[in-house]
């Protein structure tokens, strides 16, 4: 058997597990590590300006890729400027290995320089966390990690690495497990065939139905059978923001978003449904709205892998644990056996309301005349430019509820943005993750100028590695979104919630050495996209939209009511 | 209510820290909690006490099967099951009390297990309402000290909580 130090252990770990690349940053406690990265070119490292950076590149791959990121930082400062990103993917159950370095394991507990608690810091926002007690146990705890991280509801997995755990001279056996076993942890494979029979049942006799679909839909890489079902039924169907994509958005069953800032039409048929299939859903606060006023009338059968996640907030009637594929694909399959089809004339009329919903807030917003964009029209405008073909990958506030209601997504795991921390400043780098494993896609990170300003830095790493996304920065100079809520509820008192002192965007991005273009009138718009994914194809571009600062991002429900209960408007009410 | 919930863990470093930090992070209440080695040195059993409605009671033992650590877990308030904790109790024992608290502590069936001319320490067994019955009995004013062990549960009859 060969003989390998710690460090070349890890490299060598993680090249088995088809890693390509590693978002990291070194320090004192990594050296070693660093020094066997150097010496093979199978995993290669980028280097970052921030570690938060990192972690949401390896997000942002992971997302899209549905295989775990893998982050590389030192003990200390380095572990902790990662908790943000490690919650991040908790938040949104996304796979992701992250190795902190730690002091060497005589110095642990003594306050040594760059000690911190890595394991019990992370402990609350990991699904599991190891920490390396002897070189040899570093390839299996990596299958490990990469098994649990993976498996089951994905999530975020920490290894914790004492420096003294990968010295160059102290070697060891190597060898890589095949397969793991792990005595007490065993997802579930598939569904209980006598709870999914019935929600069968119950869903084909539905009157007003309503299918109900999440992320766990695009983390469970089931659009296709989500689709099949949908179709054949020729019921509607509403998303998370978490889920978009999963379904067509521009196909004439989908409703589009539903929740806090959802389409009227999802909302409303939400709450005058009678069966509700939820799949791969969690009834977030964002979606329910006040829980006991939720969708009065619904029987609710929830599909999900995660037993925790069944009746958590909102009682459900028929839970189905199990993987989303494999529980819908017997669905599918007990429904062609049954050889029975919905109430065909219940459905026309239910099309029929859901349609008059839908011309009802039809227009969803008014443009200016005076040239001045608004935010809505800008997107409506990216999504023309891109075909809806781009990964947008979207920083948080007004510009990414936009993107999430004007953007059409037809494909899952192109929609990629934090939904459940609502993370600030996740949306660059995350672009930067997505592009860099997908150098052939267009990627636009769609931003505002807060959250932009979050990982600014990051523009000096893809100078580095030539990692040209584009930077659609909807600039409202505002914390758009707080300000909306203080022009709501705190009659307009703007603490805090304006951008002075903003940089000029094109100068900055030039600096870096990249393009900066500014768009100020809605006639300006075409041409610049144009110019950024033609002559400017391989170049970082960002682009700067002056956008109308008193938008409001509408509909927006009303808090502790009802699913039908929403603004429209600055001026109307459901 | 009052819920026992008996877990099988893996003996590591850690585990632990994980069961208690889920109950602060969630603000689920412990009431006690005891865990020891099992006859199989890799594996720890742990009782907690705890209590919430019903929802909340599904919630605490779904989220703790989700600690990857967690080998299995039963919620002993479910089913018949026998509790026991053991406590210490020091007390003032001078003059006519001293007779007095003998006679107390041998008809909760308590040992005196430690004796100086003005104390005795009394040790005694039982479910948590027979100890409360007994520091009733006792009276604060003439305890010095307390330490219970908190609850261990088991299932009655042929039921187990192994591999
Ligand atoms: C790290 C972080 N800090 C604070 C917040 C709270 N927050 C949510 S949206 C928002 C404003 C975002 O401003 P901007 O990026 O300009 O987007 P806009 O809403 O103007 O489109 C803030 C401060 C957050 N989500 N994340
Ligand atoms: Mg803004």
């Amino acid at each position: 058997m060969e003989l390998l130090s710690g460090g070349e252990m890890l490299v060598r770990s993680l090249h088995e597990e088809g890693v390509e690349y590693v978002y990291g940053y070194p320090g004192g406690s990594l050296l070693h590590v660093y020094d066997a990265f150097y010496q093979q070119s199978a995993v290669k490292h980028v280097l970052v300006r921030h570690e938060q950076a990192a972690t949401h590149m390896a997000d942002g791959y992971a997302r899209a890729s549905g295989k775990p990121g893998v982050v590389l930082v030192t003990s200390g400062p380095g572990a902790t400027n990662t908790i943000t990103g490690i919650a991040t993917a908790f938040s949104d159950s996304i796979p992701m290995i992250v190795i902190t370095g730690q002091v060497p394991s005589h110095l642990i507990g003594g306050d040594a320089f760059q000690e911190t608690d890595m394991m019990g810091l992370s402990r609350p926002v990991v699904k599991h966390s190891f920490s390396i007690k002897h070189p040899s146990e570093i390839p299996e705890v990596v299958k490990k990690a990469f098994y649990i991280a993976t498996s089951g509801r994905p999530g975020p997995v920490v290894i914790d690495l004492p420096k003294d755990m990968t010295i160059p001279n102290d070697r060891h056996e190597y060898s890589y497990p095949k397969k793991i076993k792990i005595r007490s942890y065993s997802p579930p494979q598939k569904g209980h065939t006598g709870q999914i029979r019935k929600a069968v049942e119950v869903l084909l006799a539905a009157k007003r139905p309503m299918i109900y679909s999440g992320g766990g839909v695009v983390l469970g890489k089931s659009s296709e059978q989500l689709r099949s079902l949908v179709r054949g039924l020729n019921y509607p169907i509403t998303q998370t923001l978490m889920g978009l994509g999963a379904y067509p958005g521009t196909d004439r069953q989908s409703l589009g978003m539903l929740g806090m800032h959802g389409s009227y039409e999802s909302n409303m048929a939400m709450h005058h449904a009678d069966v509700i299939l939820a799949i791969g859903v969690r009834f977030d606060d964002r979606v329910t709205n006040g829980v006991d006023k939720f969708c009065p009338d619904a029987t609710i059968i929830h599909i999900d892998i995660d037993p925790s996640s069944i009746s958590k907030t909102v009682d459900i009637d028929i839970p189905i644990v199990g993987p989303v594929d494999t529980v819908l694909d017997e669905i599918l399959d007990i429904i062609k056996e049954m050889d029975e089809t919905p109430d065909a004339d219940a459905l026309v009329s239910w099309w029929a309301q859901i349609d008059e919903w839908r011309k009802r807030h039809a227009g969803r917003y008014e443009k200016n005349d005076n040239g001045l964009l608004k935010p809505q029209e800008a997107i409506e405008g990216l999504f023309e430019a891109t075909k809806g073909q781009a990964y947008i990958c979207s920083d948080v506030g007004q510009h990414q509820m936009f993107a999430a209601q004007y953007y059409k997504f037809d494909e899952p795991n192109k929609w990629i943005n934090s939904g459940g921390l609502g993370t600030m400043g996740f949306g660059f780098p995350a672009a930067m993750g997505v592009k860099m494993n997908y150098p052939d896609e267009m990627v636009v990170c769609v931003t505002g100028e807060g959250s932009i300003q979050m990982n600014i830095q990051e523009m000096s790493t893809c100078l580095q590695y030539g990692i040209p996304v584009k930077i659609f920065c909807l600039n409202n100079g505002y914390l758009g979104m707080v300000r909306q809520w203080q022009d709501m509820n705190y009659e307009g008192r703007h603490s805090s919630s304006y951008m002075e002192s903003l940089p000029d965007w094109a100068k900055l991005a030039e600096a870096y050495g990249h393009v900066g273009l500014q768009v100020d009138t809605k006639d300006q718009l075409q041409g610049v996209l144009d110019d950024c994914f033609g002559k400017y194809k391989d170049r970082l571009v960002f682009i700067n939209v002056a956008v109308d600062p008193d938008e409001h991002v509408y509909p927006m429900q009303v808090p502790t009511g009802a699913m039908r209960d929403m603004w429209l408007s600055k001026t109307e009410r459901t | 209510m009052r819920h026992i919930i008996s877990i099988l863990l893996e003996n590591e470093p850690g585990a632990l820290a994980r069961v208690v930090g889920l109950f602060a992070q969630r603000s689920y209440n412990i009431e006690t909690l005891t865990v020891a080695p099992t006859e199989d040195v890799t594996l720890s059993r742990m009782t907690i006490t705890t209590s919430g409605t019903e929802r909340e009671i599904e919630q605490i033992t779904k989220q703790l099967n989700k600690l990857i650590e967690v080998v299995k877990l039963v919620d002993l308030t479910e089913g018949t099951h026998l509790e026991r904790e053991l406590m210490l109790i020091k007390v003032k024992a001078s003059g006519a009390q001293r007779a007095e608290i003998k006679r107390t502590a041998d008809i909760f069936r308590g040992q005196i297990v430690d004796v100086t001319a003005s104390v005795y320490t009394i040790q005694l067994t039982g479910t948590t309402d027979k100890l409360e019955a007994f520091i009733e009995a006792i009276g604060s004013n003439c305890i010095l000290e307390t330490v219970r062990t908190g609850v261990s549960g088991i299932a009655r009859g042929e039921k187990t909580l192994s591999l």
